[in-house]
Formats: C-alpha cells, structure tokens, sequence
C-alpha cells in the first residue's frame, strides 16, 4: 500500500513488470520488493529446506528470504535479491524454489517432517548403503533443497573489470562516509566515495530525520552536489565493496546495467579492483532479528526495513503494524508509521523499565511467544507480566539490536571484539592497515556521533595521506540513545528461527552443541547455519549467542566465524570478465595464420600458439591420410613447416661465450662463428629445463633457440641466472622470438628448392647472413626431421610473403606444407625429444645424454644431476616401443613385464610419444622404462586401461630411421 | 630481383573510434633494443648526447623529435624512430622492429578504457612516460604520450590485443550513453 507524499520513489514514472506471470506497477526507483509489497505482496518465496512460505525480512543486500530469478531473453539469473533488484519497465522475476507454484508447494510436505530434518540429518541417515549416497539420496535432497535454478546455457552477457587508484575511499555514503567523503575532498584528496545502493544517504534517507535544521534528504542532496562538482572525487553508486585485501586493494562490485532492461555492449556488472591509500569503513549497521516461534511469517521483518520501505519508497508494510523490540532505535519506526497514518497495533517492548509515551499500545517487560497466518502473518501471541494477549496484525517489526558490519575488518584476519554495552561485536583497531572505520560500523549509532566519528576517521587518514584538514562545521544532528537489553532468543515451544535462508532454528543450535559440536565453527557446519548466501549476516549473532548459552559461555568466549569476502555475493562472470571462451588467454598467430586457415589446415593451441596441425588435401577423410601424406612427403621430396613458435633469445657481449657454458650442460665457447650447436640446460636440481639450438653469429653473439613451450620459462632462467648467479659478466639478452618468422624446409629437395631464391652454401649445423633480395634473412642448416633441412628466418613482416612463397616453391617440386602432426612424427622417427619426454622429472642420463654434460667446466644442475638415485640402472630410461603386432598403441600407457600382474607395484615405466610411421609401416613409440637401455630387444607389456589398449612390444633403441644420420648429413 | 610484400601486424584494420576514443594501429618504425655493457654507460652517453638523447632512467623517456629512447626494462632501453648508430662496443644492439605491434589509444577517455585492462594508475601517468605491465593477460609496453597511450605488445598478440581493447571501448560508449 503505497503513502501519499512519502518516498524518494519517481511517481511521475510508473512502471510495469511481471512476477510469477503477473503484471504489476510500481515506480522509477522502486526495488522489486517494495514495488511487491505496494501491490500487496507479502509472499516471495519459498524456504530452503522446509519450503516454508517466506516474504521479505529487510530492506538491503542482506535480504535471506525474498530471493528470485530474473528472467532474460538470453539470462535467467537465480538468488536475485528482491531488495536489491530495481525494477524497469519489462523486467520479469519469478519465486524460485516452489511447484507447482508458490501457493501451493508440493515438496511444503517437508515442513511436516521437520521432526526428523534437523541438523546433522543427512549425516545419519544416508551413511548406508554407501553406493546409495551419489546416485539415490544426493540427487533426491538436492531437488527438494534448492536456491533458484540455472538457465544450462552459457552466460554470454557483457561483464566488466576495472582498475581504479585514489588516496582515499570511502566505503559506504552514510552521514559517516558522506561528511568523512566531504573532509577529505575539501583537502584536496583523491576521493573514490562507493556506496551499495542506487541513491547515496544510507539511512539518512531511510530514517527521515532532520540534518541541521532542514530534511535529512535535503542535506544529503547538497552534499552530493558538493561532492560532485570536486574534479578529485568519484562517486560509485550500486557499487558494494567486497573485500579487502593486501596492499589497500579492495574488490568491488558495480551493478552496471541490472537496473535496466539489457542494452547492447552495456555490461551488466563490473568487478573493480581499487586500491587506496588510505580508506574509511564507513559500512553502516544491520538491524539483527529475535528468535521466537514461528518468527519466519511473510509480514514479519525488521523494524528498520519497515522505515525503509515507509521513507525510500513510501510503502506501508502493513495495515496494522506491530513492533517488537529490545532498544530505543524501533520506537521511532513506530512514531514514523503512526505520522504516517499506519495503524500501529502495539509495541512489545522486552525491557522491563522501558518508556511508554508513545500514542499506541505499549507492552513492556514483554516478548512475542508466537505468531499465525499460514501464507503470511495475521496474528501474534505476546506473553507480559499480566499473562497472553492476542493481537490482531498483519505485520511486526522486529528490533533485536544492531550488528556494527565490520566484515572489511576481519578479511585479513583480524578478529571483532565483544561490546558488552552495545551487545555488539565492534571492528578490532588497526584490522586492516590503513583502514578508519566510522559511524555504525564502529559502533557510534546517533547521526550526530556518526558525523563526527566519519570526520574523525576522514582527518586520521588526511594525516597519513601529508593533506591538511580543514575545520569543518558539524550541522546539528539527532543524537538519541540507544540503551538495549540484550534479547537472542524467546523460549518456547515450536520453531524459533535463526538462519531464515538455510532454515536453522534455535534447536538445531542446541542439538549441535548436544552433540558436541560446540565451538562455533564445528556447529556452523553441522547446522549449515550462515553458510547461505547472506553469508549468515542475519543469524551468525543470534546462532552464537543460542549457542553460548547452550555451551554455557560467554558470547565473546564463545567468538564468531571467520568472516571472508565476499561481503555480499558476487558473480562470477564479473570476476572472469572477457575470459569466456577465447577470452580465456590470448591468442598468438604466426605470420603464416592465414595462410594455413585458407588451405584448411585445423588448428591447434600449442601454449597460446595457434598452430596448423595438418593440411588436408582433396580426398583425404583423415587426419591420418593427411600426416602420413606429409611425413612422406618430407622423407621423399621436400615440405615447408612454420616454426617460428619457437623461442629466441639474443645474448650479446663480452662473456656471452662464458654465460652459455654456465647454462648449458655442453660447451659453446668452443662453438666456431657460423655454427650452430644443440644445447642441453639443466636446471639447479639437475633435471632437465630445455633443449634446442644456438648458432654463433659474431664473436661476441650467440641465438638461442628454446622449445616453443619453454620460450618464457628458459628467459627467466637466464635473467636468473645472469642476475643471481654470474651478476660481474658482460653479457646482455633480449628475446627476439617476435621480431623473426621461421621456416623449416625439409626433405631430399630442401637445398634445391632453397637455391632458387637464396646462394646455399652450408654444411650440417652450419649458418649464414643470407639476402632474400633486399631482404636480410638468416639461414641455418639445422633439422628435427633427420632429413636435410635448413630454418630460414626473416623479419616477420615478410613472414606470410616468404611463408606463401615458399609453399609455392615446394608444392612445384611436388612437395607442400607440413603440420605439427607430421612433424611429430617426423621426430619420432629420429628419437628426437620434445618436452612429452623432457617433462620435468627427468634427467640427462634418463633421455640417454649423460655424455653432454661436459666433464671439462661446471654447468648449472652438473652437481645435482650427479646425486645418488638420479643416475643408475633404477632410473627410468629412454626406450624405443616398437608393438609386435599393428594395433594402435597410445601415450600415457604404462609398461608391465610380460606374465606379470598388472599392478601398480611391478610398473616398469610408461609410454610418451607415440605415432603411426608411415616411413616404418607400424606404430612407433617412446618410452621411459626401468633400466630400459639394457633391455633392448626384451618385450613388454604396454597397458592403457582408459583407452582399452593391451599390447606387447619389442624395446628397441630409440631412433628408429637413419640411426646414422647419413640423410641429414647428406 | 621482386620485392617481398611487408605487412604490419595488425595489417588492413580499420581504426576504431568510439565515446571519443580512437583505436588505430601505427608503425613506429625502426625499434632497436640497447643494453649498455658493463662499464661502458658513459661512452655509450657520449654518442648518445649529440642527437639530444640519454639512456633513461626506469620509466623513463628520452625524446629529441621524432626520436625516442624508452626505458623497457632492467637495463635495457628501446631505440624508436631511428637506426642506431655504430655502438656495438658500448651496448648490445638487437632489431627490434618486427617483435611488437603498436596501437595508439587517444582521446579524452583514453584512460577510462585501459583502466578496464591496465594494472596502473593511468590517470596519473605523466606524458613522455612508460610503464612495463599487461594489458589484460598479455605482457605490454605501455607509452604514455600527449593525446593518450601508445600499446605495445608481443606481435603474434596483436588481434587479441585490438579485439580486447575495442571491445572495452564498445562497454564504455554504452556506459556514456547511459549518462546522456
């Protein structure tokens, strides 16, 4: 029911939108719940568990019950906050957790069994059969248990993530945060003011008050407007602070487009990450519930989201109103309502010497014993000193006292310390470094106080931050008190509610603490309490003071649970924003892309590199015909294979001859100017780190080239190396893997189709400053193929010019362009080793080059490769497999002696590399294998139980083609 | 003898402009790392001196018209706009000029739309500054210049720097239109 003349709402712009199938209005400015109770709605929802009818509890993001989907053409979002949804025109909720429909809920039937649901149910009931628990009884509770469901398609909405820098932030525009914004902007400080909610004022707006003679909305619409027209302030509305985090980096979550209906390229959330300086929590109070019976009734919610939806929205909750209370703070709700011309039917009031100058009914010394209504409230049972009373309502507010939020404080650790006085956990000082927390957050409740703890906190940090502080005039503010007694829990029979989002009662507490699950983080997970997503922001107090009393500790002996961000939920499409699908990392294209794209060759992503893995020709069905076409196309006339994916380092200077010594296992000062060696690198612990190339340009210039994979990690050895370990030698590195595109050219006519274009004059491992034209390129006579190959390489702006070219070249000799099939198989062949082989727990003796660790000068991992248990017969070592019949073979196979059992115990090793030789006519493969070097000529058994694969195979030496390299010599 | 045909890394893309930020590829021309030896600082400041140059400090740039020397890392120091002279003996000189793609992001929220990739505080870049970081989860040099920033990334990155980038440009126009 809606109040003439009450509200911030925009009643100049109505709006119409659907819950359950239903059209309703409401206004620009309107949540969904307060558009829902102006039309009269009180229930939203179902419970978790029990599936009780459920309606709204507050006015915020802490809302546990009136939980919705949201849906969109292309979204539905489930545990939208009917509190924190704005309403636009088309916008479509439905309740969640309920069928048929929310008023009539077949799976309702668990209430009736609530007897035997109670904590730790599950743990005892469906402990057998064991096999039971997966496919029967987990699939069963998780249907009848529920928050909302997915939509099963992938979110393809725009998110966002940002960075932002200020010297100070201020979390939360409260008159805390507002007058601590103003204070530190008047001084000239970089201000990031974020605040939760569409409109900034916090409960200035909510409580209606007066700020220095005028409307508190006034005040805080002057504020903003100074606020805004300061070049060094930000001002982020829908924007919740969620957690806080090392160095003054807090993250944040800005509802982009959520209000609205969806626009293209609008993201609908941002994920920021901000870091301050400095910063004031300045995240306000929360209005805590009591647990009597049957407190969870649609009608009945906080007395504070009563003033809420009376002064934000000009809502009455109800038609006749009660008020239940253990403070001075609810009193004025009543007041507000009655000004209003709400009926208020009583105020219960739990202290026995409490006031009662108000124009209604006041009980004190009183306490609600229980409550009726079955789809939502219409009658309480109140007990006092002259016994029950019946009252008739509709609707009862509920004040159990304020909770200070002080989760920022705690998400480094820090721990709240106990305020008997206020009944209150308060934020522990110094928490977080750098952070001043003001106003309710702290504990300071009255808006006069507030003003001057936020202008405090604001000074503190203008202290920090080297910025003079201004005087600032304080306008004159209520400055009530608050004087509460403290009241968890009404004792009584039937429910007493305490988690209204996961359905934990008080007896659950207790059992808890009956069966010994007594510290509070043990009862948190027998009960689920505070494990919903209001993150028990409305129960962890009143669960831990039920379980304090039940355990027969203190409330500050018996402590809270760790607080940890999020502070309220946040997506997770936010976080990943741009990271679906290809967004997930970046794409690296070689210069040859498109070219390969247009002759069909299929991708594949080798690290971040997009690589053709074969190219199909007219008549080919598969990949197979395919790479077996191209290894012998290679091994008979000549092939053209991009490898510029490999890394490629320039090491310049003085002792660059020295530093590689130091890396490598091998010596390259030795290495002539115009050759080029392979190179094997340990690392410190002995096991190999990479192998590749490196030619000799000049004297003092050396190129290395590392395996595509490793290209990084080797360029952060050496910085390593060069930085830590030889920091007196003259040498100098910078990769230049981008600067160059690569081309192998492979095969018998290698050299002749190269001649056409370039003077090739150079023996095996030998290289040149060549000139393709005006071009300088380089050319090196290296092959991983084992035919005769050259690399040619050329700035990479003529890469897909040469690359066309010399495809051009190769296919008019009959060849054409190989892929990454081929060319494994192609290695293969030679028992040459990639990083299947060199994959991090190997050693040099393992992959049969023990000899390559010079004995003659030290090389980084020379000591440790050398250790007892890295060398000898024991070792793993690098086989051939040649299968003794032709059935496929596969890599990640395991090894077994033949006739043995089939156990993990009598392993022998296990299978890397395999590949169909067209060249040999079977599969090949290689392997790691006990003792293997002894053992050609032996048979094993290869065992792949996840592909079905069970086959014996001769152990051979591991090149199996030109053992003697005659071809690549030739 | 036929000329090979070049292509920048980006070749055949149109700019972008959008909420007043225009996305375009340039050519930086000639990029030459320099890497001082041990020792040899101040000969290499001799040469570098008459052309109204000096190896900068970190984060540093060092420009005499069209020519810069920008800091790049630990050492190490990017020649752009001009071949280096004959100073082998003082430094390690390597070509860099085909490594990296550069896109220029200018106008007014030139900053607003990198904040959205960038780790930095961008707003208080100086001109004629430059910042080692990622842009997104690619590694980046980042120049801050008069109308807005120079990005330069890893040349086999370029498409997935131009599609990250234009698409946070197309967010930040439909954020504006929101505010109009």
């Amino acid at each position: 029911m809606r109040i003439a003349g009450k509200g911030l709402i925009d009643r100049a712009a109505p709006v119409r939108f659907r819950f359950d199938g239903v059209e309703y209005a409401g206004f620009q400015g309107d949540t969904l719940a307060s558009a829902l109770l102006a039309n009269g709605i009180r229930m939203f929802g179902r419970s978790f568990k029990y599936h009780r009818p459920r309606g709204v509890l507050t006015a915020g993001s802490e809302e546990p019950n009136a939980l919705v989907e949201v849906i969109e053409a292309r979204q539905q979002t489930p545990n939208v906050r009917a509190t924190v949804q704005e309403i636009y025109d088309g916008l479509e909720a439905k309740s969640q957790n309920r069928w048929p429909s929310l008023k009539y809920d077949l799976l309702a039937v668990n209430d009736l069994a609530a007897p035997f649901l109670t904590a730790g149910f599950y743990y005892k009931t469906f402990m057998w059969p064991r096999k039971f628990w997966e496919r029967i009884y987990e699939p069963v509770i998780r249907r009848a248990a529920g928050l909302g469901s997915l939509s099963g398609r992938h979110d393809e909405a725009d998110y966002e993530k940002a960075f932002a820098f200020c010297d100070l932030l201020v979390i939360g525009a409260g008159p805390a945060g507002l007058v601590a914004a103003l204070q530190a902007a008047r001084a000239g400080a970089d201000v990031i003011l974020a605040d939760e909610n569409p409109v900034m004022g916090g409960r200035l707006l909510a409580d209606s008050g007066e700020i220095g003679g005028k409307p508190a909305t006034a005040w805080v619409r002057d504020a903003l407007a100074e606020l805004g027209s300061l070049p060094n302030v930000r001002l982020m509305t829908r924007t919740t602070i969620t957690g806080a985090y090392d160095g003054g980096t807090f993250g944040a979550l800005e509802r982009v487009g959520l209000h609205l209906a969806a626009r293209p390229d609008l993201p609908r959330e941002c994920f920021w990450r901000i870091v301050a300086r400095q910063s004031v929590l300045a995240a306000g109070a929360q209005e805590r519930m009591i647990a009597f019976a049957d407190n969870d009734r649609p009608g009945i919610m906080t007395a504070s989201a009563m003033r809420s939806y009376l002064n934000l929205y000009g809502v009455a909750p109800g038609k006749r109103v009660t008020i239940f209370a253990n403070n001075d703070h609810a009193r004025q709700t009543a007041r507000e309502l009655m000004a209003a011309g709400v009926d208020v039917a009583a105020i219960i009031d739990a202290r026995p010497d409490a006031s009662v100058s108000e124009d209604c009914r006041v009980y004190v010394g009183a306490q609600v014993i229980g409550t009726r209504g079955r789809h939502g409230l219409t009658g309480i049972t109140l007990r006092h000193a002259d016994g029950l009373v019946q009252i008739e309502t509709d609707c009862l507010g509920v004040s159990g006292g304020w909770n200070p939020l002080v989760h920022l404080t705690c998400h480094m650790n820090g721990r709240p310390v106990w305020d008997a006085d206020l009944a209150a956990f308060v934020p522990k000082a110094g928490a977080v470094p750098g952070m001043h927390v003001a106003g309710a957050a702290a504990g300071v409740f009255s808006t006069a106080a507030c003003f001057a703890s936020g202008v405090a906190a604001a000074v503190q940090a203008l202290g920090v931050l080297g910025h003079k502080a201004l005087p600032m005039a304080l306008p004159e503010a209520e400055d009530a008190g608050y004087d509460i007694l403290p009241l968890w829990e009404v004792k009584g029979t039937g429910r007493a509610w305490l988690d209204f989002a996961n359905d934990v009662t008080t007896k659950d507490v207790r059992l808890a603490a009956q069966e010994n699950f007594a510290s509070v983080e043990h009862m948190k997970r027998y009960t689920t309490q505070g494990m919903a997503p209001d993150q028990g922001k409305n129960s962890n107090m009143g669960a831990l003071a039920v379980l304090a009393d039940a355990t027969g500790r203190g409330i500050a002996q018996t402590g809270v649970t760790t607080f940890r961000p999020p502070f309220s939920p946040v997506s997770i499409a936010a976080m990943g924003a741009g990271g679906r699908a290809h967004g997930f990392a970046p794409q690296r294209f070689m210069t040859s892309h498109v070219a390969s794209l247009e002759r069909g060759a299929p991708m594949i992503e080798a690290g971040m590199w997009y690589r053709p893995s074969y190219f199909p020709r007219v008549g080919e069905t598969t990949w197979r015909e395919a790479c077996d076409r191209e290894v012998t196309m290679v091994r008979s006339l000549v092939g053209v294979c991009d490898v510029s994916t490999l890394g490629k380092i320039d090491i310049q200077g003085a002792d660059a001859a020295r530093f590689l010594d130091l890396v490598y296992t091998n010596v390259f000062s030795t290495l002539p100017i115009g050759r080029v060696r392979y190179g094997l690198m340990l690392r410190a612990d002995g096991h190999v780190l990479d192998d590749g190339t490196t030619a000799r340009l000049g004297e003092n210039h050396y190129l290395m080239t590392t395996t595509t994979a490793a290209a990084g990690l080797v360029m952060r050895h050496l910085e390593f190396v060069a930085q830590a370990y030889c920091a007196d030698l003259d040498v100098r590195f910078v990769s230049v893997t981008e600067n160059w595109a690569q081309f192998a050219v492979a095969g018998p006519q290698a050299k002749a189709l190269l001649q056409t274009l370039v003077k090739v004059d150079l023996p095996f491992m030998g290289c040149a400053a060549v000139s393709l034209g005006s071009v300088a390129a380089r050319l090196f006579r290296i092959s991983f193929s084992g035919e005769q190959g050259y690399e040619i390489a050329v700035p990479a702006r003529y890469g897909e010019a040469v690359f066309r070219d010399l495809l051009a070249r190769a296919e008019t000799l009959g060849g054409g362009a190989y892929g990454m099939e081929a060319l494994n198989v192609l290695r293969l062949e030679k028992g040459f080793i990639t990083h299947s082989e060199i994959h991090g727990r190997t050693t040099a003796f393992d992959i049969g080059m023990a000899k390559m660790i010079s004995a003659k000068k030290d090389c980084i991992g020379k000591g440790a490769a050398a250790r007892p248990g890295l060398i000898g017969p024991q070792r793993d070592q690098l086989v051939g497999l040649r299968p003794a019949t032709d059935a496929p073979i596969s890599a990640g196979a395991h090894l077994f002696n033949p006739g043995e059992a089939v156990t993990g115990a009598r392993d022998q090793g296990y299978v890397t590399s395999v590949g169909y030789s067209p060249t040999l006519g079977g599969y090949l493969g290689l392997a790691f294998l006990s003792n293997g070097r002894a053992r050609h000529g032996e048979m094993v058994r290869l065992v792949d139980h996840l592909r079905g694969i069970d086959v014996l195979c001769e152990v051979c030496d591991p090149v199996f083609h030109d053992k003697e390299g005659a071809k690549l010599r030739g | 003898m036929a000329e090979w045909i070049a292509k920048t890394p980006l070749s055949g893309q149109e700019p972008v402009v959008l909420a007043g930020v225009a996305l375009a590829e340039v050519d930086l021309g000639q990029i030459t790392s320099l890497a001082p030896y041990a020792g040899q600082e101040n000969a290499l400041a001799a040469v570098l001196k008459p052309l109204g140059l000096c190896f900068p400090a970190p984060n540093g740039v060092s420009a005499a018209g069209a020519v810069r020397l920008v800091w790049t890392g630990r050492g190490q120091a990017f020649l752009i706009g001009a071949a280096p002279g004959a100073w082998g003996d003082f430094a390690a000189l390597t070509d860099q000029s085909d490594g990296w793609a550069s896109l220029s992001v200018t106008g007014v929220g030139a900053a607003d739309v990198l904040a959205r990739l960038v780790p930095l505080d961008l707003r208080a870049m100086p001109v004629d500054t430059v910042a080692r970081s990622s842009l997104g989860h690619m590694p980046m040099i980042l120049l801050r210049v008069a109308d807005g920033f120079t990005v330069m990334v890893f040349r086999s990155m370029a498409r997935t720097a131009w599609h990250e980038i234009a698409t946070v440009m197309k967010m930040q126009a439909a954020r504006k239109a929101l505010l109009c």
